[in-house]
């Protein structure tokens, strides 16, 4: 235990300072003055695998370690739509998850933003023209933001996030 | 009159303004430990401000009991941080009940929480409604044994006496049956509290999941009161903690000047526990679920062997 | 007819009340009818104990009689028993000596049995596709299912013959204790024990059969056998009353054994008490944790209760032998105040569960659910007596647990550290036993009423009649009102306690709004913790109306974006309990089986599993079925002595005449 803690604190915070740059494709941010109010501390993120390759998942998941630490911005991870803001989906919709995405977007109380993740999130991708796929996120739920990317770097995620939260802007 | 509805007033408002501070801190300094800057203390203010402002969905299957249960739960939190020493030894309305009161409030929140879990329907709620309460069940034996060893030890069962007996006489607490009683209540505050070793509070796993999973169907203002009530009622049990533990800097008196004085004296002996709190997270790895009872006959060990030692030496 | 019997028993609920309490604030009398029963005639006595149960035996009555008139309808059967069972209830604290008590005891004793044995004749009265007019009640999931009138009369007449055999067990140790206790005091009247001089073992002896007996009918551990088996086959306004008072005379004669008759108590008898209790306490919710048939779930808990008041008894016991009056009194008082609050909030719970049965046709939690929606009312009932009864504040429950708890912690007074560590044990029995009761009624209330309905008899379910929602309303009243006055109730059970202890010094200060216990500053005021609670609830709700913040939306639960929603995707009692099966499978002992049936092609393809997991009673298999077995073995020996020839028989008489020269 007393290792760990001394190996923890000799190491020091590794956390790097954001990127300004903002790859965002913003489709139809309305309300973007509520938003900002509302959001502009604090926004909670229910991630949506709609049938994505999991390239996405994984610059996700990289989000939340030291490196690029998105708690710091007031960010956080949730378990349960209900405690979302916003949905954070990836893939192209197949068939069988557009359902359940539209359902998982009824489950989150409003105000809420959708923002889709991945080139294929867009408008499918290379999936694109697929039978097994529904469409792009914008096809099936209404789509705040896109950020681009195949898949896009945390960098970019995370500036595509502060953006929509209003923070980058100001 | 009004000067007693003034100091539990004055207390309840202190837990509430302090709960959201104590698990912003808390966060921070976890996150600190594991090399990440951290969410800035304050932001749990930020999160509770937002989700006020958001709209609530209530499942179709859920009953007024789910409704009335966030509102419940505040209650109970307030009105024991009314009855508690927080700010001064003996609060006015310490007169309502004592210890014993506290426990049975807590287990009345967890009472109505454990059925909003249930009252959705969902598989989530029920799993984490039959954990919660059967944590909670065993915690509370250790809760009643290791106040007790204290009370032993100060010859009076008040906790407003306790406080002013280990206060005035500080080589009380300079005993190591007295360190089992806290170690026995500490970890019945991981397990009531639903942090690790016992429940991991930013946990994503259903399946794993305590509190959490019976709070997975609360949005907007329902999580908010929810939350911000769990947040109390860690900051209550560190209350307790430090000043059934560590008495020191507690006026007797009521004056202005002096809670201005415990408040000061609180928030640092908090701090201390939140560093504390801390390095035990970031240390321990979550135990499967069938060893949290092992963990918590532990600490009723520990608080046995405190009586005991009462009883030994005497 | 059966209208005008219930309320007749109801009439004499408040007649019984008024005497009670007159009683109760210490009016005495001695009624003595010399011809009525031979060996000193029939004795009435009324003192403060007496007058507390007459009191509560008056108070259960009234609105379970008029639950009765909603509840049986027009059936007839068990009406003449149910008003004798009232009666005799109401004679057993007031008997004043042997004969009396006896006849009393055994009357009380054979209309319970009457009213538990009633379904065994169910099977003709019934009228097919009107399930619930009968009051029957059953395990079925279907309440039309064939054979349920079958399964009901089967299960009817083996509890009923178990409780018979019970109920005379403890009588016959009754009868012996308080035969040995006339003999050796020469008197059969119970004022005239107290002054007679006993040998300590004798008095040892004495106690051992008494509490015995009385211990049976209030259902302690290992001696409960027939309760969870009695309460659920009698209908539920019976079992209300066998809950909530029956079981209490049991409770009501040990404060006169280990306090009156023989007294003064030596410590083992408090540590008896007080072990025992706590045993019962801990065991009997542990029991009810993992039943899922509603009404045993409430008898379990009848055996928990009982508990917690023989801790307050022990307790008192052990106070009064160490010499600290005061506290004694504390802790009589706090049985006392637990037995009255037991019989309203297990009034209360058993007539609610005997409006869903009613309803739904089944005693199984497991197929119950959504009852909220379907029958508010007793919804709302149930959940306040659940309130109640897991001692959570502001309610009657916490009151006398907490008052209780005050008095196990103030032994920290007793200089004897055995004694010290008996009151440490019982402290954290009661602890762990509050816990659990809390668990257990999560699961009864939210598998009962919450969620979605588990079966279309649930789904189906209707609201109980007037009648039936008065009974639980009156109770539910009586409930709050013992919960928020603790100042006007307790100095009179202390005032009880006294006459018990011989302490008269007053003890309990404080004014409307406050209850100080003896001690250093230990209060209690449950009104005050009512409105704090009140006003906190409220004030958020009034900022958040204000500032406009009501937007809510109603839509599916949350299941991770799947399509469908149906019940049997919700925990169920089973399951629920699972964890402290786990937890406690020491005590559960439990016996697993795992059927897999395959399809004969692969064992891949599998068509029906059936998994047994099954908690076993540990009394009944280690303590009661080798005592059977062995009774039986020996009656079976005997049996030979029969063989039905004269000559053997003339044989016996001549042994037998030479046998008495020979000793004569």
């Amino acid at each position: 235990m007393l290792r760990q803690l001394r190996a923890a604190l000799g190491v020091g915070v590794v956390t790097e300072p954001p990127a300004p740059a903002s790859e965002i494709e913003a489709l139809g941010v309305t309300l973007r003055g509520e938003i900002a109010r509302l959001f502009g501390r604090s926004l909670h993120i229910r991630q949506v695998d709609a049938g994505s390759c999991n390239g996405c998942e994984i610059e996700i998941s990289g989000l939340t370690g030291p490196h690029y630490d998105l708690e710091r911005f007031g960010l956080h991870f949730v378990a349960s739509p209900r405690h979302a803001d916003c949905l954070l989906v990836t893939g192209p919709v197949t068939r069988n998850m557009a359902e359940a995405l539209r359902r998982t977007w009824e489950a989150t109380p409003d105000p809420k933003l959708v923002i889709a993740v991945g080139d294929c999130s867009r408008d499918g991708g290379i999936f694109a023209g697929s039978y097994a796929i529904a469409g792009g996120v914008a096809d099936v739920i209404p789509v705040d933001a896109v950020i681009l990317g195949c898949p896009p770097s945390p960098k970019a995620l995370l500036a595509g996030l502060l953006d929509a939260m209003g923070r980058l802007r100001q | 009159m009004i000067h007693d509805l003034l100091i539990a007033a004055a207390q309840a408002l202190a837990i509430a303004a302090l709960a959201p501070l104590v698990v912003g801190f808390t966060r921070r300094l976890k996150a600190r430990l594991v090399g990440r800057r951290g969410p800035s203390p304050w932001q749990p203010y930020a999160d509770l401000r937002k989700l006020f402002a958001k709209e609530v969905v209530v499942s179709e299957n859920a009953s007024w009991v789910f409704r009335a249960t966030p509102y419940v739960l505040f209650a109970v939190m307030l009105v024991a941080a009314a009855v508690v020493p927080v700010l001064v030894a003996r609060p006015a309305p310490a007169f309502a009940g004592n210890l014993i009161l506290v426990m049975y409030l807590f287990l009345l929140g967890t009472f109505f929480l454990a059925l909003a879990g249930l009252d959705t329907a969902s598989a989530f709620g029920g799993m984490g409604s039959s954990r919660e309460v059967a944590i909670s069940a065993l915690a509370e034996p250790t809760v009643i044994l290791s106040v007790f060893a204290l009370a032993l030890r100060s010859g009076t069962i008040d906790l407003g006496g306790i406080v002013e007996r280990l206060g005035a006489e500080p080589r009380l607490a300079a005993n190591p049956a007295h360190l089992l009683a806290f170690g026995a209540f500490f970890i019945v505050m991981l397990a009531e509290t639903g942090r690790l070793p016992v429940d991991n509070p930013a946990t994503h796993l259903e399946l794993t999941m305590i509190h959490e999973a019976m709070v997975l169907e609360y949005s907007g203002r329902y999580l908010a009161l929810v939350e911000w009530a769990s947040a109390m009622k860690l900051t209550l049990f560190m209350t307790l903690l430090a000043n059934l533990f560590l008495p020191w800097g507690l006026p007797g008196g009521l004056t202005v000047a002096a809670m201005a004085g415990g408040l000061v004296a609180l928030v640092v002996k908090l701090a201390a526990l939140a560093l504390l709190l801390a390095l035990v997270e970031t240390s321990v790895a979550k135990l499967r679920l069938f060893r949290v009872p092992e963990l918590l006959a532990g600490s009723f060990a520990l608080a046995l062997l405190s009586v005991a030692a009462v009883f030994l030496v005497r | 007819m059966s209208r005008v019997a219930y309320s007749v028993a109801a009439a004499l609920g408040a007649l019984a009340a008024m005497i009670g309490i007159s009683g109760l604030l210490g009016d005495t009398w001695v009624v003595t009818v010399p011809w009525a029963v031979p060996l000193g005639g029939l004795q009435l006595s009324m003192d403060r104990l007496a007058g507390f149960f007459v009191a509560l035996i008056g108070f259960a009555t009234i609105p379970v009689s008029l639950y009765a008139i909603g509840y049986a309808g027009d059936d007839r059967r068990g009406a003449l028993p149910y008003v004798g069972f009232v009666i005799a209830m109401c004679a057993v604290p007031l008997a004043a000596n042997v004969m009396t008590f006896a006849v009393a005891w055994e009357l009380m004793a054979l209309a319970s049995y009457l009213l538990v044995v009633q379904k065994a004749t169910n099977g003709t009265a019934t009228h097919p596709g009107a399930p619930a007019a009968d009051g029957s009640e059953s395990h079925d999931a279907s309440p039309h299912a064939g054979g349920r009138h079958a399964h009901d009369a089967a299960e009817a007449t083996g509890a009923a013959w178990t409780y018979a055999v019970m109920a005379h067990a403890g009588f016959v140790c009754l009868l012996a204790g308080m035969l040995l206790l006339s003999a050796w005091s020469g008197s059969t009247r119970f004022a005239d024990w107290r002054d007679t001089e006993l040998t300590p073992l004798a008095r040892d002896a004495v106690f051992v059969l008494l509490a015995l007996g009385f211990a049976s009918k209030a259902g302690v551990i290992p001696l409960h056998v027939w309760l969870p088996l009695a309460h659920p086959a009698a209908p539920s306004h019976v079992s209300a009353l066998m809950s909530g008072v029956m079981i209490k005379l049991g409770v009501y004669g040990l404060f006169r054994v280990s306090l009156e008759w023989i007294g003064p108590a030596p410590a083992w008898w408090g540590v008896a008490i007080l072990v025992a209790g706590t045993i019962s306490a801990v065991v009997g919710v542990l029991y009810a944790l993992v039943e899922h048939d509603l009404k045993r779930l409430l008898a379990f808990h009848s055996i928990e209760n009982v508990g917690i008041i023989l801790i307050g008894l022990g307790a008192g016991v052990l106070f009064l032998e160490s010499g600290l009056g005061t506290l004694a009194v504390l802790g009589i008082a706090a049985a006392l105040y637990h037995t009255a609050n037991h019989a309203a909030f297990k009034g209360l719970l058993f007539l609610g569960a005997g409006a869903v049965v009613r309803s739904t046709g089944t005693r199984n939690m497991e197929v119950m659910g959504g009852l909220v929606k379907r029958m508010p009312w007793t919804a709302a009932m149930f959940l306040l007596g659940a309130v109640a009864i897991s001692a959570l504040p502001p309610l009657n429950g916490f009151v006398s647990e907490w008052l209780t708890f005050q008095a196990l912690l103030q032994s920290l007074q007793v200089p004897h550290t055995g004694i010290g560590l008996v009151f440490v044990g019982g402290m954290a029995g009661l602890a762990l036993t509050g816990g659990l009761a809390m668990a257990c009624f999560v699961k009864a209330f939210g598998v009962t009423f919450l969620a979605l309905p588990r079966s279309e008899a649930a789904r189906s379910a209707v609201e109980a009649p007037g009648w039936m929602r008065l009974g639980m309303a009156l109770l539910a009243f009586a409930c709050v009102a013992l919960g928020l006055g603790p100042t006007i109730v307790v100095p009179v059970l202390g005032l009880v306690a006294g006459d018990l202890t011989g302490e008269v010094t007053p003890l309990w200060f404080g004014d409307w709004l406050r209850l100080d216990v003896p001690g250093d500053f230990a209060s209690l005021s449950t009104f005050a913790i009512a409105i704090a609670l009140l006003v906190a609830g409220i004030v958020p709700l009034v900022v958040l109306r204000a500032r406009g913040l009501t937007r809510r939306r109603v839509y599916e639960t949350w299941g991770c974006g799947r399509l469908l929603q149906t019940s049997r995707m919700q925990y169920t009692a089973t399951a629920f309990a699972s964890p402290f099966r786990r937890i406690f499978d020491f005590l559960y002992q439990p016996a697993h089986a795992l059927h897999v049936e395959a399809h004969p092609e692969s064992r891949f393809f599998v068509d029906a599993i059936r998994y047994v997991h099954e908690t076993r009673a540990v009394a009944e298999d280690w303590l009661y079925h080798p005592l059977s077995q062995a009774l039986h073995d020996v009656t079976e020996r005997i049996r030979g002595v029969q063989s039905g020839s004269t000559n053997v028989y003339l044989v016996y008489i001549l042994a037998a005449l030479v046998l008495m020269l020979v000793l004569g």
